[in-house]
C-alpha cells in the first residue's frame, strides 16, 4: 500500500500522549483542530445553508405570517430563519470553520513546512524494502559509479536529490513536488482570509450597533427627511449595500439598507443625480440593456462626474460602486378621458393622474379614487402564431385601481392604444380584483377612426327608453308580419318581451336575458323558445345599431364597409355583454401621457473584497498544487558488496497512487538498463 | 569507440518534455496560434479587452492540453474543418440551411446536435453491448462513436454561435446561455472527461455507465427541441451580457460533468463490489476494471470537479460583484454551489485524512451527484433568486 505521510489532524495522533497529562489548552485546540470537528463543521454548514434557499429570505414579514401562521412566524423569527445568513447561530458555526480551519493549519503547517525540506536520508534497508514501490539490484559496477549514474538518472526526472554517505552504505534520497505541502497551507490559510475578508463586509457591527441600542431599524415608510436620527448611518460607515430608486431628473443623497422587515438610512459623501433612464430593444422586442445616465455631485470635485451606467458596467467612485439594479416608474403624469359606462346617463369627463398618487373621481355610485400604481411605456408580449414575428410590442399602458367610496377596490390595465386580434382593433382593458388574480380583458371594438366613440355611442343609445321602445316595436312588427296589423294585442306584449330582454341585456349581459328567459318560459319548449328571443335580440340590437351608424353619417354605411360594421356589431355586442362583471362605473382611456421613469441604484461598499479575493486567488493556487502536484519521494540504497554494488530503489508519494506506479515503473525500467549498461 | 560512456548514458535520461513533441505537436500548435491571430485580426476591433485576454488564455491553455492529451489535437482540426465549413456555407444568410445540402442534413448546429445525440445514444448502446457480449471490439465501437458525438456536438455549438449573428449582430451570444444549450456542453464535456480517463487507464467497460447520464442529459435535449420547441436562439438578457459568461459557464459544466462521471464510476463501484461477492465469475466482476482503478477514477474526477466548481464558483463571485453589486448574495444558486464545494471537500477529506474508501465513498459520490443535480436544476426550476433573472 501507499504510505501515508503523518499528519496531526489525523486521529491517530493521539498515539501516545494520554489526555491526563496534558493541559485543558491543549486538549481544546487538539478538539478544535480535529478532522472529526471539521468534517461536521463542513457537513453541518452545508445542510444549514440549505434553509436559507428553501425559505425565501428578506420578504415582508406580513407574507411569512401569512404563510406560517402566527405561532410558527414567532418560532422561525427567533430562530432567525429570515435572515438565516446573518443570524447569531449561523455565525458561530461559521466562527468554528473559521477557528477550527486556523488551528489546524497552525498545527500543521510546521510539519509540512519541515517536510517539504525533509528529505528522509535517514532511511535504513529494511523501511525501503517494506515500500510497495520497490525494486532490488546486483550490478558489477562500483558503488561510486552507481550513485552518479542513479543521481543523474533520478535529475532527469525532475527529483531533487541528496546524498547522505553511511560507513558502509549510500542512501540518495530525492523528491519532487515538495510545494504540494505549499499547497495545503494556501488552500487552509485562504479559508481564512476569505471568512475574515467576508467578516469585514457583512453587517456584524450594524447587529452589534443594533444590540447596544445605538441605531434602530426604521419600519415606517417615511419621506427621507422624517426619518430619525437613530435610523441614519453616518458617511463613514465602512461596508453597506443598499438600494434607491432615483426618479429621472430628481437627486439623492442617501440610500436604503434593508435590514429583516425595516431599513436604515446610509448617507453618502456625494449626491447622485439620474438624468436618464433608457431601455434598448432587440429587434425581436425583448430589453436589450438598461442604462443610467448619472451625475455625481461632490464638493471635491471640479466638476460634476457624468457617466452612463448599465448592467454589469458598474461606476466605482471613491470606493463606492454603483449598479443599475432595476428601473420603475417615477411619477409618470397623465392625461385620461372617462367614458362613463353606468345605466344612469352621465357625462364623459377629462382627468388626470400620477403614478404614485391618486385622483378623486365623481360618479352616480358615489366618489372614487383612482390610485395609478404603474405606467408601461413598452408592453413586449408574444404575438399571434401566424404573424411571423415573435413579439410584439401593444405600446403604452397604465395600472391602476379603482376604490369605491366603501373602501373596495379593482385593479385595471388599459393599454392606451387598440391591439390588433385576428385582423380587428380592440381597445383593451384587464381587470381584475387582487393582484394574484389573472386579469380578465374587456375588448371594445374600435371603429373606422381607430376610436372608442363609436361602441360608446352605441351603449349609450341603448340606454335610451325611447329608442328601445322604438326598437322593440320594430323587431316585432318584423317578426310578426300581417299578424301585427289584424292584431295589435300581440304586437305590443311582443314588443314589451324584447324591451324586456333589451332591458336585461343592458344591464346584465347576455347572462341576465338568458337567467330571464329560464325563470319566463315554460320547461318543454324552453330550448327553441329561447334561441328565438334571442334572436329578437339581437335584431332589436340591430335596429339601435343602425340608428348609430346612420348618425355618423353616409360615408360609414357604405358597401365596403358594411362587413366591418357587422363585425363591429357582434365584437360590440361581446364587449356590452361582459361590460356587467367590469365592475367601474367609468372606463378610462389613456389620451396622453408624459414619461418619467426612475432607476434603481445599487450602491455598495466593500472594503473587504480585495482581502476576499486575495483569498480566492490563494485558494486556486493552493487547491491546484495539492491535486496536481503530488509530491514524491524515490530513495536508493546503495551498498558496496566484495564483489558487486547491492541497490534497493524506492518510492512512495503522498497522491495519485496510480499515476505515480506508472511513472515509478519507468523510472525503474530506465534505471535498471541504465545501470546494466554502464 | 565514439561515443564517450557519458554521452552514451545520457541517452537513459528522461528526454526533456519540448523534445518528446512531434512535428506534427508543432504544426497543430501553429495552426491554433495563427487561428486565433486570425480571429484578432478580423474582430479584434469588436471584442473588449477581457475577450482579447480570454483569447490570448484559451491558446495556451489547449495547446497545453492537446501536447499532453494527444486525441485532443486531432478533435480540435476536426472540429474546426467543419465549423469553417458551416460558416462559409452559411456566408451572411442563415436561410442557407433550408437549401443547403451539407447544413440542412449534417452540420448546420440543429443536424449537428441531432447527430450528436443519435451517437450518444448508438454508443451507449454499444458500451452494453460489449459489456454484455463481452466484446472488446464492441466496445471500441462504442469510443469512437462517443469521439464522433463529442466532435458533432462541439460543431454544432460552434455553428450556433455563429447562427446567433447571423441573426442579428444584437443577439450573436456564444451558447451557454440557457438549458438547452448547457445540457449540450455537459454532455460533450462529460463525455470528453470520460474519454480522458478510458485512454489513461484502459476502462472502455465503465463507458456504459457514464454514457448513461450523457444519454439522460440527450433525452432532456430532445425532449426540450421536441416537446418543448425550446431549441430556437433567444437574445441575452442584460444580466447575461458580459465577458464572464463566457469563462463562468464553461468552468462550472467541467464541475458537473466530474461529479457525474464520478457519481456513475461509483455506481459501477458499487454494482462490482457486489457482484464480487455474489458471483466472482459473473460478468460485472470479471469485466468491469479493478475496485481499485474504480476508486482511483473516482477520486480523480472528484477533484477535478472541486478544482473546477471552486474556479467557476469564484468566477461566479466576481461576475456577481460587477453584476449584482456584492460578490456574495446568499443567492440560492450561489448557496448550493457553496454546498456542492462543502459536500466534496468532506468527502475529499474524509478520503485523504481518514483514508476511507470503497463502498462508502462511492455511496456518498452518488448522493453527491443527487445535491449536484439539485443545484444545477433544481434551483433553477423551484428555488426563485437572483439566477432566475426576473426583473433585469
Ligand atoms: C471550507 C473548508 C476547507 C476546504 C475547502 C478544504 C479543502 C481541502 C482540500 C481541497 C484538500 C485536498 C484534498 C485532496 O487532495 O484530496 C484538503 C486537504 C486537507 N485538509 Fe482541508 N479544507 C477545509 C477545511 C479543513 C479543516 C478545518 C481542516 C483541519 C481540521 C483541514 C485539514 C486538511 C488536511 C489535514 C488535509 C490533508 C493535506 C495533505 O495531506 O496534503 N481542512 N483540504
Amino acid at each position: 500500500m501507499y504510505n501515508k505521510s503523518s499528519i496531526p489532524c489525523r486521529d491517530t495522533h493521539l498515539s501516545n500522549n494520554t489526555r491526563a497529562q496534558r493541559g485543558t489548552g491543549a486538549i481544546l485546540l487538539e478538539f478544535l483542530g480535529s478532522m472529526n470537528l471539521a468534517i461536521t463543521l463542513l457537513v453541518v454548514i452545508a445542510i444549514s445553508s440549505v434553509i436559507g434557499t428553501v425559505l425565501k429570505q428578506n420578504e415582508p414579514y406580513q407574507d411569512y405570517i401569512i404563510k406560517f401562521g402566527s405561532f410558527w412566524f414567532e418560532v422561525y423569527k427567533a430562530l432567525g430563519l429570515y435572515d438565516v445568513y446573518s443570524a447569531a447561530w449561523f455565525l458561530v458555526i461559521m466562527g468554528f470553520l473559521l477557528v477550527s480551519t486556523s488551528v489546524c493549519v497552525y498545527r500543521n503547517a510546521p510539519t509540512m513546512l519541515r517536510d517539504m525540506r525533509a528529505f528522509r536520508e535517514n532511511v535504513t534497508a529494511t523501511s525501503l524494502r517494506g515500500f510497495h514501490h520497490r525494486a532490488e539490484w546486483r550490478l558489477p559496477a562500483n558503488a561510486a559509479a552507481t550513485t552518479d549514474s542513479i543521481t543523474q538518472h533520478l535529475t532527469s526526472y525532475g527529483y531533487r536529490v541528496r546524498t547522505k554517505v553511511h560507513p558502509d552504505y549510500t542512501v540518495l534520497a530525492s523528491m519532487k513536488g515538495a510545494a504540494n505541502r505549499l499547497g495545503y497551507i494556501f488552500t487552509h490559510v485562504a479559508i481564512v482570509v476569505i471568512c475574515i475578508g467576508g467578516l469585514l463586509d457583512g453587517n456584524m457591527p450594524l447587529k452589534v450597533a443594533e444590540m447596544l441600542g445605538k441605531i434602530k431599524v426604521e419600519t415606517r415608510t417615511l419621506p427621507t427627511s422624517q426619518v430619525p436620527k437613530i435610523s441614519r448611518l453616518p458617511v463613514n460607515n465602512s461596508s453597506f449595500r443598499g438600494l434607491i430608486s432615483i426618479p429621472e431628473g430628481s437627486v439623492a443623497k442617501h440610500i436604503e439598507v434593508k435590514i429583516r422587515d425595516g431599513y436604515l438610512l446610509q448617507e453618502l459623501p456625494f449626491e447622485v443625480e439620474v438624468k436618464k433612464f433608457r431601455i434598448e430593444h432587440y429587434p425581436s422586442g425583448q430589453p436589450k440593456s438598461f442604462e443610467s445616465d448619472l451625475i455625481i455631485y461632490d464638493k471635491e470635485l471640479a466638476q460634476p462626474l457624468q457617466h452612463t451606467i448599465s448592467v454589469n458596467h458598474p461606476l466605482i467612485y471613491k470606493g463606492y460602486a454603483i449598479y443599475q439594479a432595476n428601473f420603475g416608474d417615477g411619477g409618470s403624469k397623465l392625461q385620461l378621458h372617462a367614458w362613463p359606462l353606468s345605466n344612469t346617463a352621465t357625462a364623459a369627463l377629462d382627468t388626470q393622474g400620477e403614478i404614485g398618487k391618486s385622483t378623486k373621481l365623481e360618479s352616480p355610485q358615489g366618489p372614487l379614487t383612482l390610485e395609478f400604481i404603474d405606467f408601461r411605456f413598452f408592453n413586449v408580449k408574444p404575438a399571434p402564431p401566424d404573424s411571423g414575428r415573435q413579439f410584439r410590442d401593444l405600446g403604452p399602458s397604465v395600472i391602476f385601481k379603482v376604490r369605491n367610496a366603501a373602501g373596495s377596490a379593482f385593479e385595471y390595465e388599459n393599454y392606451m392604444q387598440p391591439v390588433e386580434q385576428q385582423g380587428r382593433l380592440f381597445f383593451i382593458s384587464g381587470m381584475r380584483e387582487t393582484p394574484n388574480d389573472e386579469y380578465r380583458y374587456l375588448q371594445m371594438p374600435a371603429d373606422a377612426k381607430g376610436s372608442v366613440e363609436r361602441f360608446m355611442r352605441f351603449r349609450v343609445a341603448l340606454l335610451d327608453k325611447q329608442r328601445q321602445q322604438q326598437a322593440a316595436s320594430q323587431t316585432a312588427l318584423n317578426s310578426l308580419g300581417k299578424d301585427a296589423e289584424s292584431n295589435p294585442k300581440i304586437h305590443q306584449t311582443l314588443t314589451r318581451v324584447v324591451q324586456r330582454l333589451l332591458d336585461n341585456f343592458v344591464s346584465g349581459g347576455f347572462e341576465a336575458v338568458t337567467a330571464y328567459l329560464q325563470a319566463n318560459l315554460p320547461a318543454q319548449q324552453r330550448e327553441q323558445a329561447a334561441t328565438h328571443f334571442v334572436d329578437l335580440l339581437q335584431q332589436a340590437l340591430q335596429v339601435i345599431y343602425n340608428q348609430v351608424l346612420a348618425q355618423e353619417g353616409a360615408q360609414a354605411v357604405a358597401a365596403s364597409a358594411e362587413q366591418d360594421n357587422r363585425q363591429f356589431f357582434e365584437d360590440a355586442l361581446n364587449a356590452l355583454g361582459a361590460m356587467a362583471q367590469y365592475n367601474s362605473p367609468y372606463y378610462l382611456q389613456l389620451t396622453d401621457f408624459q414619461q418619467i421613469q426612475a432607476s434603481g441604484l445599487q450602491i455598495t461598499r466593500a472594503p473587504g473584497k480585495n482581502v476576499v479575493y486575495l483569498g480566492f486567488g490563494m485558494l486556486i493556487i493552493g487547491v491546484f498544487i495539492m491535486f496536481y502536484l503530488p509530491q514524491r519521494r524515490l530513495w536508493a540504497w546503495i551498498r558496496q558488496e566484495p564483489d558487486a554494488t547491492t541497490v534497493i530503489f524506492a518510492g512512495s508519494s503522498n497522491r495519485d497512487r496510480i499515476g505515480f506506479s506508472r511513472e515509478f515503473a519507468v523510472v525503474q525500467e530506465g534505471l535498471e538498463a541504465r545501470l546494466t549498461a554502464q | 569507440m565514439a561515443v564517450s560512456p557519458d554521452v552514451m548514458l545520457s541517452g537513459f535520461d528522461k528526454p526533456p518534455f519540448l523534445k518528446t513533441l512531434t512535428v506534427f505537436d508543432w504544426i497543430w500548435a501553429a495552426l491554433l496560434v495563427a487561428g486565433a491571430g486570425f480571429v484578432y485580426y478580423r474582430y479584434g476591433a469588436v471584442m473588449d479587452g477581457y475577450e482579447i485576454g480570454i483569447l490570448a488564455g484559451v491558446v495556451p491553455a489547449v495547446i497545453a492540453l492537446g501536447w499532453n492529451w494527444k486525441p485532443l489535437r486531432a478533435l480540435s482540426l476536426l472540429v474546426a474543418a467543419l465549423s469553417l465549413l458551416a460558416v462559409n456555407l452559411y456566408g451572411a444568410n442563415l436561410d442557407a440551411a433550408q437549401t443547403n445540402f451539407f447544413l440542412k442534413f449534417l452540420i448546420s448546429s440543429q443536424s449537428a446536435i441531432m447527430w450528436m445525440s443519435a451517437l450518444f445514444v448508438m454508443a451507449t448502446l454499444a458500451y452494453f453491448g460489449g459489456l454484455f457480449m463481452r466484446s472488446d471490439f464492441t466496445t471500441r465501437i462504442a469510443s469512437t462513436l462517443t469521439w464522433a458525438a463529442a466532435v458533432m456536438g462541439l460543431v454544432g455549438l460552434f455553428v450556433r454561435w455563429r447562427e446567433s449573428y447571423l441573426i442579428h449582430i444584437d443577439v450573436g451570444h456564444i451558447p451557454v446561455s440557457n438549458l438547452y444549450e448547457v445540457f449540450i456542453l455537459f454532455s460533450i464535456i462529460t463525455a470528453l472527461i470520460y474519454l480522458y480517463y478510458e485512454g489513461r487507464y484502459q476502462t472502455r467497460s465503465l463507458g456504459a455507465f457514464v454514457l448513461l447520464i450523457i444519454s439522460a442529459a440527450v433525452g432532456f435535449v430532445l425532449w426540450y427541441t421536441f416537446g418543448r420547441e425550446a431549441n430556437g436562439i433567444q437574445p441575452l438578457v442584460p444580466a447575461l451580457k458580459s465577458y464572464w459568461m463566457k469563462i463562468h459557464v464553461p468552468a462550472n459544466f467541467i464541475g458537473y460533468g466530474s461529479f457525474s462521471l464520478a457519481a456513475m464510476v461509483g455506481v459501477a463501484y458499487l454494482l462490482r463490489d457486489r457482484a464480487a461477492r455474489l458471483n466472482p465469475q459473473g460478468l460485472l466482476a470479471t469485466r468491469l476494471p479493478s475496485a481499485e482503478i474504480l476508486d482511483e477514477v473516482m477520486y480523480k474526477a472528484i477533484a477535478l470537479g472541486f478544482f473546477f466548481f471552486t474556479v467557476a464558483t469564484i468566477l461566479g463571485a466576481l461576475w456577481a460583484a460587477e453584476a449584482w453589486g456584492g460578490y456574495w448574495s446568499w443567492d440560492p444558486k450561489e448557496t448550493w454551489a457553496l454546498i456542492i464545494l462543502l459536500n466534496y471537500a468532506a468527502w475529499l477529506h474524509m478520503r485523504l485524512t481518514k483514508g476511507w474508501r470503497g463502498t462508502p465513498m462511492a455511496w456518498w459520490s452518488v448522493v453527491g451527484l443527487l445535491v449536484t443535480t439539485f443545484a444545477f436544476l433544481g434551483v433553477n426550476m423551484w428555488l426563485s433568486g437572483l439566477h432566475s433573472y426576473g426583473a433585469l
